[in-house]
């Protein structure tokens, strides 16, 4: 078994389906020849010809729309938005015409497709290349959102994604790209979407999160562990449609919960996760749900990112606060 | 300066005004026959559309985009377009929707604000209507690709209006369509008038078809109330794409005689002269007119024609009237290929039983 970053996994997974199944195409800008800007498409173009793999026009709209006609007319695209903050104009294609084609066609036509974008800051980026979107894509119906957070999960859930018979966006953490390797068994066993992981096991209080917090996260846990609190990390995974049953029943064993997401506060996908509990698992709290989220500013620059983006300690201090409540 | 690239654009007409060939018709046209079966298509699209706002006057649908003065748009390219070929329409394509088997009943259902319209019976990979303007363009450079990569002899048509090519993903769709050689004809319904801002106010281009040239794509203009010339453009921009030879786009100069839809009121932005003048060039009577001079129609046919196409949009529109409302579950059925769980629970709520 071969040690793989997450990056490396993802381009196994494409690589893996696309040999499986000679409808998958791949899509977007310069995924061919130079094999994406983070060349998770590499290799894929001399392998599978440039018919299949398809440098595309400079034009996001066009990549999300022509997914939608590919995915609607039998193939299954995998479609490439180059960073997140690239895919706001895409928002539109998914949101008017991926998510309803099943539904407004009552079954007729159905849009397997996969659109696929790096996220978060963290990376000493340009300027709209460090955005964490996923609360948006979150609230459109009829699609799933899925965030990876360590190679095996990226192979696992691309796989899925891929064959998942409606619209996944699927959301790439970008400073987890190259962070650390897994080994990764190239077996083609696709996980199962809508469903949280628990990435550490603990009694004492559940930490909540997903995509590039995850790590951040288990970080906090094993500070917290070394002052003899055991976290419990749950992997949320696929956030829409969202696994809460999971989230409540470990909620249900400590009692308290801490939501850590690199999102702005307002409205993000944490707040749907803290009103869950509120409405469905307040009984089982022993203390008040936190949030820890990053601010309601804009994405800074590079220089700033670090202040922006929530680290461990904050996760540690917001986790010794909910249980100090008595 | 050296000049780095010309272009012109080509208008043609076969059919003037008052009924009258201006050129020699092409193949098909020569046969009476077959322009007195498109007019009984367009006769049939007029009746649906006119008891189309009936039904809205009366309360009994939604809002409906009416189609009145492009008839002849609608049956040069439904009837130009083979069956495995695939349509992506906006909303005011109904005409060419029926001539590739879309029925009455699904077309009353879907403006009577029941999904269940567009679960077409008869061309089921054609796409729903688009309402978003434009966006279908992008789609159907998806759809072409596909077809061009599996090597099938079809084609995707999209078509849209003149203000849909102000729009991004109209530029997004065409480009693609020239940049791969894809199996997509653009057709562009310029209807003069996009809500309330004319064609003069949407874009400086002199003609909307050269919006194709900058893409490397072939543009052409025709009289879009001129069946004839519809139908000859259709056809050859699909036989030259089906046989690899790349995209197309016709624009069909035509002009909405009607409102936007049936809650907008066109009298507070145009001219009852300039409406009226529209209508001396509408679509049915100088296609009647010739056909009338050729001995191809009579006025007993007429009377005929005009019996049968209310008989049957009558009882198409009495089917709809007849179907129950769709319950609570439509709106969750098809909503994914299997309901998440945590949508089950909304449905129970929506059935009443949370």
């Amino acid at each position: 078994m071969a040690q793989i970053t997450l990056v490396e996994a993802i381009n196994l997974a494409l690589k893996h389906e696309m040999e499986r199944d000679a409808s998958v195409v791949v899509l977007g800008q310069d995924v061919g020849v130079d094999g994406g800007v983070f060349r998770a498409t590499l290799g894929l173009a001399s392998r599978f010809g440039p018919e299949r793999v398809i440098d595309t026009p400079l034009a996001e709209s066009l990549i999300a729309g022509m997914a939608i006609g590919m995915a609607v007319e039998g193939l299954k695209p995998v479609a490439e938005i180059q960073f997140s903050g690239f895919a706001y104009t895409v928002i539109d294609q998914i949101l008017n015409h991926a998510g309803r084609m099943r539904h407004r066609t009552r079954g007729r036509l159905s849009c397997p497709m996969v659109l696929r974008t790096p996220c978060g800051a963290g990376i000493h980026a340009p300027e709209h290349h460090s955005e964490s979107p996923e609360a948006m894509f979150a609230h459109i119906p009829g699609i799933r959102v899925v965030y990876p957070s360590s190679p095996r999960r990226a192979y696992g859930l691309l796989l899925a994604a891929m064959r998942d018979p409606d619209p996944v966006v699927f959301l790439e953490p970008t400073r987890l790209y190259r962070l650390f390797k897994e080994e990764v068994a190239d077996d083609g066993q696709a996980m199962s979407l809508d469903a949280c992981h628990t990435a550490r096991e603990g009694t004492d209080i559940t930490l909540v999160t997903w995509g590039p917090m995850v790590q951040t996260t288990l970080a906090a846990a094993a500070d917290l562990a070394e002052q003899g609190i055991a976290a419990e990390v749950l992997d949320v995974a696929t956030l829409k449609p969202l696994d809460m049953d999971s989230i409540l029943a470990s909620v249900a064993r400590t009692g308290r919960c801490v939501i850590a997401s690199e999102e702005p506060r307002t409205a993000s996908f944490a707040a749907e996760v803290a009103a869950n509990l509120a409405e469905d698992g307040l009984l089982t709290l022993l203390a008040p749900v936190r949030r820890v989220t990053a601010y309601d500013t804009v994405v800074p620059y590079s220089r700033l990112e670090h202040q922006y983006m929530p680290g461990k300690d904050v996760i540690v201090t917001a986790a010794k606060k909910v249980l100090a409540f008595a | 300066m050296a000049i780095v690239a010309k272009f012109e654009i080509h208008h043609s007409q076969y059919l003037d005004p008052h009924g009258k060939a201006v050129q020699p018709l092409p193949e098909f046209a020569r046969d009476p026959q077959n322009l007195a079966a498109l007019y009984r298509w367009m006769v049939l699209m007029r009746t649906y559309d006119a008891k189309a706002i009936a039904l809205q006057r009366t309360g009994q649908i939604g809002t409906f985009a009416s189609l009145l003065g492009k008839e002849a748009v609608e049956a040069g390219v439904g009837s130009a377009m083979a069956k495995d070929d695939v349509f992506l329409t906006t909303y005011r394509e109904n005409g060419a929707q029926l001539m590739r088997g879309v029925t009455l009943k699904e077309l009353f259902l879907y403006w009577g604000g029941d999904e269940r319209g567009s679960d077409y019976s008869g061309p089921r990979r054609d796409f729903p209507m688009c309402i978003t303007i434009a966006a279908h363009a992008t789609h159907a450079a998806g759809v072409a690709y596909a077809m061009k990569l599996r090597r099938e002899p079809r084609v995707a048509v999209c078509s849209l209006g003149d203000g849909a090519t102000s729009k991004g993903d109209f530029y997004e769709g065409l480009n693609a369509a020239g940049a791969w050689r894809l199996p997509l004809v653009f057709v562009v319904t310029n209807n003069q008038w996009a809500i309330s801002v004319p064609r003069s106010k949407q874009s400086a281009a002199q003609t909307l078809a050269q919006k194709a040239i900058a893409a490397g794509v072939d543009g052409a203009q025709v009289d879009g109330n001129d069946v004839v010339a519809v139908r000859h453009a259709m056809d050859q921009a699909l036989a030259k794409a089906r046989s690899g030879g790349g995209p197309a786009l016709i624009e069909a100069l035509t002009y909405r005689l009607a409102d936007h839809t049936t809650a907008d009121d066109a009298s507070r932005y145009r001219s009852p002269d300039e409406l009226a003048e529209a209508w001396k060039l509408e679509p049915i009577l100088r296609l009647r007119t010739y056909l009338m001079e050729h001995g191809a129609w009579d006025k007993a046919k007429e009377d005929v024609l005009l019996r049968e196409c209310n008989e049957q949009v009558q009882a198409a529109a009495q089917a709809y009237l007849d179907t129950p409302p769709p319950g609570p579950d439509q709106m969750f059925d098809h909503l994914y290929a299997t309901l998440p769980a945590a949508l089950q629970k909304q449905r129970a709520a929506a059935r009443g039983e949370d």
